[in-house]
């Protein structure tokens, strides 16, 4: 039964999706159009659980005192902060809610990111080597495509730009096109294994 | 209190606490990592509340004009489900609700992926057969080559020899140069993120030391 | 000469991270500026379309990104906003991602103010959902259901330019700025090839090479990918040193440092491999 009503669930919501896109008409369209709004409560559960998740984990690094839990009371002091600013003035523009994630939030996000423009450059020197042929052409169709996309490339050579958009226009859009429809292959399947409950893994077990 | 200077500081300092990592990993940066993350968090709640449930639920069930409407119960009661996820006792409620996403999430993505990712991309494949100039004729033909070339690659039911490792072996090669493009634009894309802190550290934060200084504008 | 290969072979990382960070902050502290010629790209295709709406249409613009890109999206976001406004356009702004709400809402305030439009008459932005391509489904048929309020709760029957707006297909175009999932290819699934709504797009450069083949099927009029995308806009646009095409200088530096790093790194295991040493 724990597994029978799950998987009823997932059966009737999948085939109400289905049914909804080839017969857009009642009673599929009522059936769709609410399952729709209700996805969008539901899945915000989701948002909830993880940062009930977020708080348990560092209220138990704390407790244990295990590595590095003198910085939990910085994520907790953080999310308490946005949370209560946030209930209290809103998200609009100009009130405290909104001046502190563009100013604190906002940076962190692209410094946090922009780090890896470092770590890229040091792997590439390490590591991109053009050991046989193919690796050779994998080289050169990237660094056409790197000073293709910047003024210097064309300062160098004006065919640069027109190699470029050819690159990315024919073989890269192939070589994409045939990842792309294998994965959709993989989708499908997928979709329909978990339809039909043949695919449990997110139910936590085989049984 | 000048707050768009405050708030500049601000953005600077976390700015520089989480590129003391490229030192190497320390108090600063552990410190912004964790307020990152509690902030970006208590953000999404937020936003969660505000833009999703009071609006799109909890405004549905008790509307302003009066009354109640019992059906949007039910997604509720599929949140609470979902948040039992955290009580050991109770955790198997939560696939109540994981059906109803997977299910719906499942049903959507069998047919559109479908539609847009298989059947979309073979028209295109098939329309893009070109007449007109030598060069246009052997783009498509590169293209159409190439596609399939490549979808054989990826086909491992049968062992790659023959004609079938030689088109396999043309599809490996047209990977390559569409991986070496990707390559190149990760490259771009990353140096854009460092290039858009060093514009805000260099063009925002810089001209603000004067000025609390008192020297210059 | 081979000691000094090999030595550069076995180069510091905190050596590079340094002439990394060099050939960025140099261009930009000397405010060097490239001129950044737009040839037959795909970002000319988004702004020729862009340009040919007729005045009044209706676009939806939204802003499935977050801060981690905001360097690549941002210009993008203005540029297109600006451009929308000039044409006098009316924008409808939404977000798949939550913190692009606010991302959106400082692209558009910021436009709207230089040129002097005015919300709810001219730009709305209706902030946030969760629900990715289910939800987008759910705008094809209503919209007022998903959004019965904007950001700020003021509830859409008090939004007066969107009295005319009732589902997806009351847009002439849809804009995604997009830096991954939900963001343009739920929108191409969904409102592209479900609707028949025109789609475009801005996203990040990483995205870009897997969008081409959205490009050569017509399921996109045009994108705009990274920086060069957003510079290409600034430019085509007329916005003179915008943070785009300011940003092009360095990048091209950049570039051109790592393509040294990496012939340097290939020169230095050659000649190792040539002593036996490497494999």
């Amino acid at each position: 039964m724990r597994l029978i009503i799950p998987l009823a669930i997932t059966f009737t919501a999948g085939m109400i999706m289905i049914l909804n896109f080839f017969v857009p008409h009642q009673p599929f369209r009522f059936l769709g159009e609410n399952l729709q709004e209700w996805y969008l409560i539901v899945a915000s559960g989701a948002i909830f659980l993880g940062a009930m998740n977020l708080m348990h984990v560092h209220f138990r690094k704390i407790k244990l005192k295990l590595k590095n839990w003198k910085y939990s009371p910085v994520t907790i002091i953080g999310f308490l902060v946005m949370l209560v600013l946030g209930l209290i003035y809103g998200v609009t523009e100009g009130r405290p809610f909104n001046y502190l994630f563009m100013n604190m939030v906002a940076p962190m996000g692209a410094t946090m990111f922009s780090l890896l423009a470092f770590f890229v450059a040091s792997a590439a020197f390490r590591a991109f080597r053009a050991s046989n042929w193919r690796a050779t052409l994998l080289l050169t169709s990237a660094f056409l495509v790197m000073l293709g996309q910047v003024p210097i490339g064309a300062m160098i050579w004006d065919k640069i730009p027109l190699i470029k958009v050819w690159l990315m226009s024919i073989p890269n859009t192939a070589g994409q096109r045939a990842v792309m429809i294998g994965a959709a292959m993989g989708v499908v399947s997928t979709s329909l294994r978990m339809i039909f409950g043949v695919e449990r893994s997110w139910l936590g077990g085989t049984d | 209190m000048n707050w768009e200077i405050l708030g500049i500081w601000l953005g600077a300092l976390v700015t520089l606490c989480l590129y003391s990592f490229l030192y190497r990993d320390n108090p600063f940066y552990k410190f912004a990592e964790h307020l990152f993350v509690g902030m970006s968090a208590g953000y999404w709640v937020i936003y969660q509340i505000e833009n999703v449930l009071i609006p799109n639920w909890w405004q549905s069930m008790v509307p302003s004009e009066g009354g109640f409407n019992w059906i949007w119960i039910i997604p509720g009661i599929f949140v609470l489900f979902m948040l039992a996820r955290m009580v050991p006792k109770i955790a198997g409620l939560s696939r109540l609700s994981l059906g109803m996403i997977i299910g719906s999430g499942a049903g959507l993505n069998m047919v559109s992926f479908f539609q847009t990712n298989a059947m979309a991309q073979v028209k295109g494949t098939i329309f893009s057969v070109a007449s007109g100039s030598v060069w246009s004729i052997f783009s498509s033909l590169v293209l159409v080559v190439g596609v399939v070339s490549g979808l054989i690659y990826f086909f491992f039911s049968k062992a790659h020899t023959g004609v079938v490792g030689k088109a396999a072996n043309v599809g490996i090669t047209i990977l390559m140069v569409a991986f070496g493009a990707s390559f190149g634009y990760t490259i771009m894309a990353r140096l854009s993120l460092l290039i858009g802190r060093c514009q805000f550290m260099l063009e925002d934060w810089l001209p603000t030391i004067p000025r609390l200084l008192g020297i210059g504008g | 000469m081979a000691d000094i290969i090999e030595k550069l072979g076995k180069l510091d990382r905190r050596i590079i991270f340094v002439l990394i960070a060099l050939a960025v902050i140099i261009p930009i502290s000397f405010d060097l500026i490239l001129p950044n010629p737009v040839g037959a790209e795909p970002s000319r295709d988004l702004y020729d379309y862009v340009d040919a709406l007729p005045e009044g249409s209706n676009v939806l613009v939204s802003f499935d990104y977050d801060p981690s890109t905001m360097p690549e999206l941002q210009p993008m976001a203005e540029a297109l906003v600006l451009h929308l406004f000039m044409k006098n356009v009316n924008i409808v702004g939404m977000a798949l991602w939550p913190q692009g709400a606010s991302l959106g809402q400082d692209a558009m305030s910021s436009m709207a103010d230089s040129l002097g439009k005015a919300q709810y008459e001219d730009w709305c932005n209706l902030g946030y959902k969760t629900g990715g391509q289910i939800m987008i489904v759910r705008l094809g048929s209503s919209i007022s259901a998903v959004f019965p309020t904007d950001m700020d709760n003021v509830p859409w029957s008090e939004i007066p330019m969107l009295r005319n707006i009732t589902a997806l297909e009351s847009f002439s175009l849809i804009i995604s700025l997009s830096a991954g999932d939900p963001g343009i290819i739920a929108w191409v699934m969904m409102a592209g090839d479900r609707f028949g709504v025109p789609i475009g797009c801005g996203c990040t450069a990483v995205s870009a090479p897997t969008l081409y083949t959205y490009l050569q099927t017509n399921q996109m009029v045009g994108m705009l990918g990274g920086l060069k995308g957003a510079a290409d806009y600034e430019t085509l646009v007329g916005i003179k040193g915008g943070q785009a095409v300011r940003g092009m200088a360095p990048q091209s530096v950049a570039h051109l440092v790592i393509i040294l790093f990496i012939i340097i790194g290939n020169v230095a295991y050659f000649s190792q491999r040539k002593k036996g040493g490497a494999r």
